[in-house]
């Protein structure tokens, strides 16, 4: 029963890391850009929600669109103020932008909103589902539930859609689709709106059961790092699969192993899948 | 020449008996996680610091009874604090402490919330011979190292311990048997020497560890140490963690619907204002450490948590509490050294005899050992009721009822 409990938790925690890391991927399959400022726009997703719940009294359904519109147009301007210019400097440039970035905005928050932690009233997603005595957080359970429709629909978007063919044609070749009409800065700018939007919403449902504090995207952007490389740099569907993975195996060995030896298990696990398959699960060799 | 010079300086000193010939401002490094996983509760320590040097310096004159008010000995000099920020890192706590020693030639340095940057930042200090005054940090290999320039005013985990250990056997008075016990602690230096301690303690009290669980204070989900907890059911479970961390147990076990008898966390994380404001709700009941009590309306205590409030908007919590005490127990020093020399101060810090009505700590009073630990250091146990910790334990200094089981969210 305990484990089945564990598994379960697991698997809404590996919801969330893969709805947060597939923006992550897009940016890095769309333009080969690291960014290290995805964290913070986690945070700045929740602390969204804080506002909105704080101020405006709206619920989840408020606060989850107000996120994402707010972090799409942060992402729109990041690329147009930030990511384009420094594509085309060295690589070394565009790493310490947007880590640069990251930091920017970390202490822009502590200086807008103070060291303190605050959290969401409890109430906001109310209850805990009973099934046979595995308990489930309906916090949990909401945010797992749209990481999961989110991230398959950025998955079928991408794959099933003209934009998301148009998106692909630029990461492809940017030169070829320019002369099939495709404007690359608007669909470059794009993936960018999407991944922080992706980002915002992932936010704003973990704050649902997660504490807010400036620095709390460097925790979950660590873990989003490993998603994207275990479930391959690019692919949507690799995330899914790496942050579930990631998520269950995180809980199981915290639990058989102790708690401060989860991370030994998950990252061992980690190096072990990438010596085998350096693109990770589901990745193209480049 | 020398003579020319010597008169010119005395006729100076005669036109200005107070003030330009003063002892200059003694600057006091102090060492906090300004950023970071702990900042909240640096933010609110450095406030009260910054409260103690105020009064210290005499802005506050409704504040009688703290020693070295206005600093009579130092001829006008006033003291200056001068905050760095470690981020919860001891190499950082190391460069920092070097910074404020070697660029803005601190006399004496104070802090650093995390035992294990304190452990770390005290060595440099020692090296260099300038006193450290330690307010908070309670990890037992912080003293006894042979360090002659640390001093450490708070009680420490064994004081702790076993606080808590006579505490749960007075609960049979309260028809409420424990006999098993869970430590669930973060494992830096501060985690694993209360853990440590209580480990004894409970051996020595014939009650039953049924579960002893370390993680990372940094960690992202605690449900599976909730889950074990709930496995092995023990009949008390005291939580030694952080803010961050005291937030995530709460709201996973109201989750995954947890209640044990007795919930004891030890201070940090349950005395960070942010506690009771984010998750109070949910966690009545908890016990908790403290050797800051407000006191009655009108007492010295109560006007210093006035003025704290004023300052920050939060009552007064036993870290920054601490903190604070540790500034003036260190102004006492420095007033009656009467200079800025860190030998001079080191001797009187030795020299420290505060009696418990110069302190606004519950403390019996400030007298360090050959180790620099105050051997008069104490504690009470206190208890969250409404959005309020009140003291309950022991009996004759308790300001409310003890309340058990624990309620929690209900």
């Amino acid at each position: 029963m305990t484990i089945l409990q564990i598994i379960a938790g697991g698997l809404l925690l590996g919801a969330v890391y893969a709805l947060f890391s597939a923006g992550l991927t897009l940016i890095w399959g769309m333009m080969n850009v690291i960014n290290f400022a995805h964290g913070e726009f986690v945070m700045i997703g929740m602390y969204v929600a804080y506002l909105v719940v704080t101020y405006l009294h709206g619920g989840p359904l408020v606060f989850g669109p107000a996120a994402a519109v707010v972090l799409s147009l942060l992402g729109v301007s990041v690329y147009f103020g930030l990511i384009r210019h420094v594509m085309r400097g060295p690589m070394i440039a565009q790493i310490l932008g947007t880590f640069g970035l990251a930091l920017l905005l970390r202490y822009l928050a502590f200086w807008l909103f103070g060291a303190n932690f605050k959290t969401l009233p409890d109430d906001l997603i109310p209850g805990t589902l009973n099934i046979g005595g595995i308990l489930i957080g309906m916090p949990q359970l909401a945010a797992g539930a749209v990481a999961l429709v989110l991230t398959i629909g950025m998955h079928l978007m991408l794959t099933r859609t003209a934009i998301g063919s148009q998106l692909l044609a630029v990461s492809e070749d940017r030169e070829a689709a320019m002369l099939m009409g495709i404007r690359p800065d608007r669909m470059l700018a794009l993936a960018w709106a999407l991944s922080a939007a992706g980002a915002g919403i992932a936010g704003a449902m973990i704050a649902t059961f997660y504490y807010i504090v400036p620095t709390v995207g460097e925790s979950l952007a660590l873990t989003a790092f490993v998603v994207v490389a275990f479930g391959g740099f690019g692919s949507v569907p690799g995330a899914l699969i790496a942050g579930l993975l990631i998520g269950v195996i995180q809980s199981l060995s915290a639990y058989v192993f102790g708690p401060v030896l989860k991370d030994v298990v998950v990252y061992a696990l980690f190096v072990g899948v990438l010596w085998v398959r350096p693109q990770g699960l589901l990745g193209k060799i480049a | 020449m020398g003579r020319l010079l010597g008169s010119g300086l005395l006729a100076l000193a005669v036109a200005f008996p107070s003030g330009a010939m003063a002892q200059g401002n003694i600057k006091v490094g102090v060492l906090l996680p300004l950023s970071g996983n702990a900042a909240s509760a640096g933010q609110q320590s450095k406030a009260g610091v910054e409260l103690a040097v105020e009064i210290v310096n005499g802005k506050h004159p409704g504040i009688e009874g703290m020693p070295a008010t206005g600093l009579p000995n130092l001829n006008g000099g006033r003291l200056e604090p001068v905050f760095a920020d470690h981020q919860g890192n001891p190499s950082t706590g190391q460069s920092q402490a070097l910074r404020l020693i070697q660029q803005d030639k601190v006399a004496a340095l104070l802090g650093a919330y995390q035992s294990s940057v304190t452990f770390a930042a005290t060595a440099v200090a020692e090296r260099y011979g300038i006193p450290w005054v330690v307010g908070d940090s309670v990890a037992a290999n912080i003293t006894g190292r042979g360090f002659r320039f640390v001093f450490r005013v708070t009680p420490v985990a064994r004081d702790f311990a076993y606080s808590y250990v006579d505490f749960l056997r007075d609960l049979k008075d309260h028809g409420m048997a424990v006999r098993t016990l869970a430590i669930v602690y973060e494992n830096t230096d501060y985690g694993t020497s209360i853990a440590d301690a209580l480990r004894t303690a409970i051996r020595e009290a014939g009650l039953q560890l049924t579960a002893d669980i370390s993680y990372s204070a940094n960690t992202t989900d605690v449900s599976s140490q909730v889950l074990q907890l709930k496995d092995r059911k023990p009949d008390a479970v005291v939580f030694v963690s952080y803010t961050a961390d005291t937030i995530l147990y709460m709201k996973t076990m109201k989750q995954l619907d947890y209640r044990p008898k007795v919930v004891i966390g030890d201070d940090s994380g349950f005395s960070d204002p942010a506690f009771i404001k984010n998750v109070g709700a949910i966690a009545q009941g908890a016990m908790n450490r403290s050797a800051w009590d407000i006191g009655k309306p009108g007492s010295v205590t109560a006007k210093i948590n006035d003025l704290f409030k004023a300052k920050t908007g939060f009552d007064l919590d036993d870290t920054s509490a601490r903190n604070m005490q540790a500034m003036f127990a260190l102004a006492d020093a420095i007033n009656r050294a009467g200079s800025a020399s860190a030998d001079a101060i080191q001797a009187a810090l030795a020299a420290t005899d505060l009696q418990a009505d110069q302190l606004m700590m519950g403390y019996r009073g400030v007298k360090f050992d050959a180790t620099g630990q105050n051997t008069l250091a104490a504690t009470y146990l206190i208890q969250l009721q409404g959005d309020r910790y009140v003291a309950v334990w022991p009996a004759r200094s308790a300001t409310a009822g003890l309340q058990l089981p624990y309620k929690g969210w209900q």
